[in-house]
């Protein structure tokens, strides 16, 4: 058909053609990056945060809620300013702050939306509202901050902020991205996952200039977010609002646990700041406040602080005493002044009378023979024996452990064990004379306020206690709080060896802690007085109410308040009162101690 | 007598045919590149660019039955007033054109806008074909070459004034003409020598390299050839100009402006300036190649219709199809335009007087030429020149130059045995 130089044409013609479709081949089939810088390109992934789950205390009052607050963002392209200082004040901002933002945002995209003032409240906000159609390029997003209703349990709750690098990387599900919002703290961290809820994302399809041009494939792909679970919190807002109250001007702990269930009715640290300064727009600028502040508000006192228990430690030495059949209810023992101080009382004393009057003396030559049982005739190591022996049945009361309460942060506390004593004074070279401290909850014992109120409920349970906790339950399922939740864990101590003890509480209070008594409920307490090489005495007492059916178990503990009797003691019934009765009958003993200041 | 002269029935259905096509599909990617989803219009709404097109397409269909009842002989004989006529228009629209986009390119005529240069097309062609028509019309010979390669320089010089490179360098197209009607060959092997050390310079960077590669071509002629000194001596200075050659290429593009410099480089390297000269080819590539095999569907496409590539419904109309309909439909496309050139050689070929074949190329080299470089531009292997898509591309002056370029390609052969059986 085609025959010389017309052949030649028909050629070429074939050869472009084929160079052209080889091309094409090449980037429409062989390479798909041009598909992906296609969607890049058009396709836009807007992330539909979900609202973060609702807090409840346990009689339905809401803790923790979500409020709307206003991003202003702005479009470079369309935005202009003829009367900068009236925007900046209207809107309540610096002229510098304005210019840095506008910048930061030309600098991301002269097209599309960027923050020019973040986190408006609802009230400014109002303010505003009208004048912004006087200005182009501005629009308004609505996201939402957590908001506390009523102020309080800022350390059980804890507080939400923007995701650490380090929290990034961990995250190996890659649900997180820069810039969302986790929990940091408290039950907003340890729930951090049902609280979250599951973020939704909407593909939407944009133009070159950013401008959105409808659904990607009509919303098939988009998945709406699902909002957060609702916990039930174990906590009593009005004890834990009142107990706040009491400790206000003091520094120390409250922990109030119901003794049946574990559930945590109240835990106060004192002092403690508004949750609602670690929210919104002045986040940062309240951490850093708060962070530097030497009475550190931030610290989670009844989980994270530490103190030898003191006195109230002479319970669990009477109960592993009987239980090991050492001490019996006739164990007498002189108040020998000579041994350890103690304070005036008749002597001496059978069990009864040592708890009673708290004698220390009682105690050191009680816990002689708990640690002493003469199975060695080598004193040294059979005080390494006892000692052994002894812990082992003290650490079943939770102690030297996390109890695992629900809150990130709990410290364990000590008991010592006789590895501790080799590696401070050398093996075989510690008696009984050296560790006679422990007896009295001194030495190098540490507990924290919660161990000291789980004590109380193991007290007050007769031998067992639930691990304390702070939800009740997730979505209204209580069954859904974690298994741990649910195991009823035992002393090791015999319910019948409680009776007594739980009658010589009941008369304690009125050899130790007058104040405490309430006409009408049935009181069993233990004052301690935790000694403070660096200052004043703190203040401790342990309780439970009421006696033949606790309700409550507590522990109050004030740091650099002195004898326990006073402060503690005071705190501890009025809030026992509160709980029991709903109401306060006597005010002159509120009035005592919320004059009480033991900051110093 | 005249009514016989028409020849209707001789007309050949088959180019006919694939030119509707064409339009038809261009048609279809031009409402498919201004469709807006969430404002959608009709593909006759008149307000949008699809619907104006149907009119151009509609004026289209009027010139062609104009051109079919017309009298053959008109062509022949009104060839040259033609040319002198749009040469003139060409000669004053720097003078008394409109201004748009730096160029004074366009004619406004009340609502209408004019460019003279797309019509000077097909009357260059028809001209070239008149100069050339005469038996005794020699392209081996110099006095010839000289005359024909003055119709086609003469509108260069001219478009060049407006300045309208792109459109400029479509009548270098004329060559592959001239290639068929008996140019020396010698000039095409320069001419693609030059071209192929041109993209190697500037695609080597390295000058070292680029020197041994002239080396290694000069040291195989050698080779090749019949040993003599006076060939190696030839040959070694051929070497010497290519390198003086490279080196001044070289010399000039480092001088020109840096966004001229991009333009260039661009090709190599889409990644130079991807927001500025490198734009279009790099948005173009993503809408062509986000298309894959079988296409995103038809009003599916984002890239073009978003207005990610800039022109779309003009010089980039081949994006859309790229995209919405892959490389399948690129490839059925692509076939069309090679059945519809391959077609028009072979009706060359058939034409019995010197006047329709010459004419017949020309339409051949212009279409060819539009339709490469247009898609090579597309898809980075050209640089961006502002030609159209032949039948595709929006817009009235294109349609119509095309048209009437080509219809009277088809009504010279339906008339091609009256043609032999007369002489003018």
């Amino acid at each position: 058909m085609f025959t010389g130089r017309s052949l030649v044409v028909a050629i070429t013609i074939g050869v472009i053609a084929l160079i052209l479709l080889g091309k094409l081949f090449l980037i429409q089939v062989t390479d798909d990056s041009y598909l992906r810088k296609a969607e890049q390109n058009a396709i836009q992934r807007v992330v539909d945060h979900p609202y973060r789950g609702l807090v409840y205390d346990r009689n339905n009052s809401l803790l923790v809620f979500n409020d709307p607050v206003f991003d202003l963002m702005v479009i470079p392209k369309d935005f202009s300013l003829k009367d900068t200082s009236r925007f900046c004040n209207l809107f309540g901002i610096e002229k510098d702050y304005l210019i840095e933002n506008f910048t930061a945002a030309k600098n991301y995209s002269w097209v599309k939306p960027s923050p020019l003032i973040k986190q408006i409240s609802k009230e400014d906000f109002a303010k505003v509202q009208d004048f912004l159609i006087d200005y182009k390029g501005l629009f308004v997003m609505t996201r939402s901050v957590r908001s506390y209703p009523r102020s309080s349990a800022a350390n059980v709750l804890g507080y939400i902020g923007e995701i650490s690098r380090s929290q990034l990387s961990r995250d190996s599900s890659r649900y997180y991205v820069q810039g969302d919002y986790v929990g940091h703290s408290g039950i907003e961290s340890y729930y951090e996952p049902e609280l979250r809820g599951k973020k939704g994302v909407k593909y939407k399809l944009v133009n070159v200039r950013g401008i959105e041009k409808g659904a990607f494939k009509n919303g098939d792909l988009d998945t709406l977010s699902i909002p957060g679970e609702t916990l039930i919190s174990t906590i009593d807002l009005n004890l834990q609002l009142y107990g706040e109250q009491l400790m206000q001007g003091k520094r120390g702990s409250v922990v109030a646990i119901e003794p049946k269930t574990g559930e945590i009715l109240s835990i106060i640290s004192a002092p403690t700041y508004d949750p609602n300064l670690l929210t919104g727009a002045k986040f940062s600028q309240n951490y850093s406040v708060l962070n530097s502040d030497q009475e550190k508000p931030l610290f989670n006192r009844p989980i994270m602080a530490t103190y030898p228990p003191g006195s109230i430690f002479k319970i669990v030495q009477s109960l592993v005493g009987l239980q090991e059949g050492i001490l019996t209810p006739n164990t007498t023992f002189a108040c020998n002044k000579a041994l350890v101080n103690c304070h005036n009382h008749p002597s001496p004393v059978n069990l009864f009378g040592a708890i009673r009057n708290s004698c220390n003396p009682y105690y050191h030559q009680a816990f002689r023979q708990v640690i002493n049982q003469e199975v060695s005739s080598n004193t040294y190591i059979d005080t390494q024996i006892g000692l052994d022996k002894w812990r082992e049945a003290v650490l079943k009361f939770g102690l030297n452990n996390r109890l695992g309460v629900d809150m990130y942060g709990e410290k364990g506390g000590s008991i010592p064990s006789s590895g501790l004593y080799d590696k401070i004074y050398g093996k075989g070279r510690w008696k009984y004379s050296t560790i006679y401290s422990l007896s009295i909850g001194q030495g190098e014992m540490l507990v924290t306020p919660l161990q000291m109120a789980n004590l109380a409920a193991i007290f007050a349970n007769k031998g067992y206690y639930y691990t304390p906790h702070v939800i009740k339950a997730i979505n209204d399922d209580p069954s859904r709080i974690p298994e741990g939740f649910k195991v009823k864990r035992d002393s090791g101590i015999d319910a019948k060896h409680f009776d007594l003890i739980q009658n010589a509480m009941v008369e304690a209070l009125s050899g130790t802690a007058t104040r405490a008594i309430i006409k009408g409920i049935e009181i069993a307490g233990k004052t301690g007085t935790a000694q403070n090489p660096a200052g004043e005495d703190h203040s401790v007492f342990i309780a439970f109410a009421p006696k033949d059916d606790p309700k409550i178990a507590i522990a109050v503990y004030v740091e650099n308040a002195g004898w326990g009797g006073r402060a503690a003691a005071s705190t501890a019934s009025l809030l026992i009162e509160k709980y029991l009765t709903g109401e306060i009958k006597r005010p002159e003993l509120a009035e005592y101690v919320l004059k009480g200041d033991f900051i110093y | 007598m005249r009514q016989k002269d028409t020849n209707l029935h001789k007309i050949d259905w088959l180019t006919t045919g694939l030119y509707f096509a064409l339009v038809f599909i261009g048609w279809l990617n031009i409402y498919a590149a201004v469709y807006d989803e969430q404002n959608a219009t009709s593909i006759f709404d008149f307000s949008l660019n699809s619907g104006k097109q149907l009119v151009w397409i509609g004026t289209a269909i009027l010139l062609i039955i104009i051109i079919m009842v017309a009298d053959y002989r008109l062509f022949h004989n009104l060839s040259l007033v033609l040319y002198a006529i749009f040469v003139l228009l060409l000669f004053l629209t720097p003078f008394i054109g409109k201004e748009i986009n730096g160029q004074r390119a366009w004619f406004e005529i009340g609502a209408f806008r004019l460019q003279p240069a797309e019509f000077t097309k097909f009357a260059t062609a028809l001209a070239l074909a008149k100069v050339m028509e005469s038996p005794s019309f020699d392209l081996s010979k110099l006095k010839d070459q000289m005359k024909a390669v003055g119709v086609i320089v003469l509108p260069i010089a001219l478009i060049l004034l407006q300045p309208d490179t792109g459109t400029a360098m479509v009548y270098s197209a004329f060559f592959i003409m001239l290639y068929r009607e008996g140019m020396p060959q010698r000039y095409y092997v320069i001419g693609l020598a030059l071209v192929g050390l041109t993209i190697l310079t500037l695609a080597i960077e390295n000058n070292l390299y680029l020197f041994g590669s002239i080396g290694v071509v000069i040291l195989m002629l050698i080779g090749m050839s019949k040993k003599s000194w006076q060939n190696a001596i030839i040959f070694v200075f051929l070497g010497c100009i290519m390198a003086v050659y490279a080196l001044s290429l070289d010399y000039v593009v480092e001088k020109l402006p840096e966004h001229q410099q991009n333009r260039i480089m661009v090709l190599f390297d889409p990644d130079v300036d991807p927001l500025g000269v490198g734009w279009n080819v790099t948005q173009s590539k993503i809408a062509i190649g986000s298309g894959g095999l079988f296409g995103k569907g038809y009003l599916e496409g984002t890239q073009t219709k978003f207005d990610f590539v800039p022109e779309q419904h003009t010089d980039f109309i081949f994006c859309t199809l790229g995209e919405e309909f892959g490389w399948i439909g690129s490839f059925v496309m692509i076939a069309l335009f090679v059945a519809l050139l391959l077609r028009l050689v072979f009706l060359a070929e058939r034409q019995k007087t010197r006047f329709s074949r010459v004419y017949g190329y020309c339409v051949v080299s212009l279409l060819l030429f539009h339709f490469a470089i247009n898609i090579a531009m597309t898809i980075g292997l050209f640089p961006v020149v502002g030609i159209p898509l032949p039948f595709f591309s929006y817009g009235g002056s294109s349609l119509w130059s095309f048209t009437i370029l080509l219809f009277i390609f088809i009504k010279l052969d339906s008339n091609r045995i009256q043609i032999l059986g007369r002489s003018y």
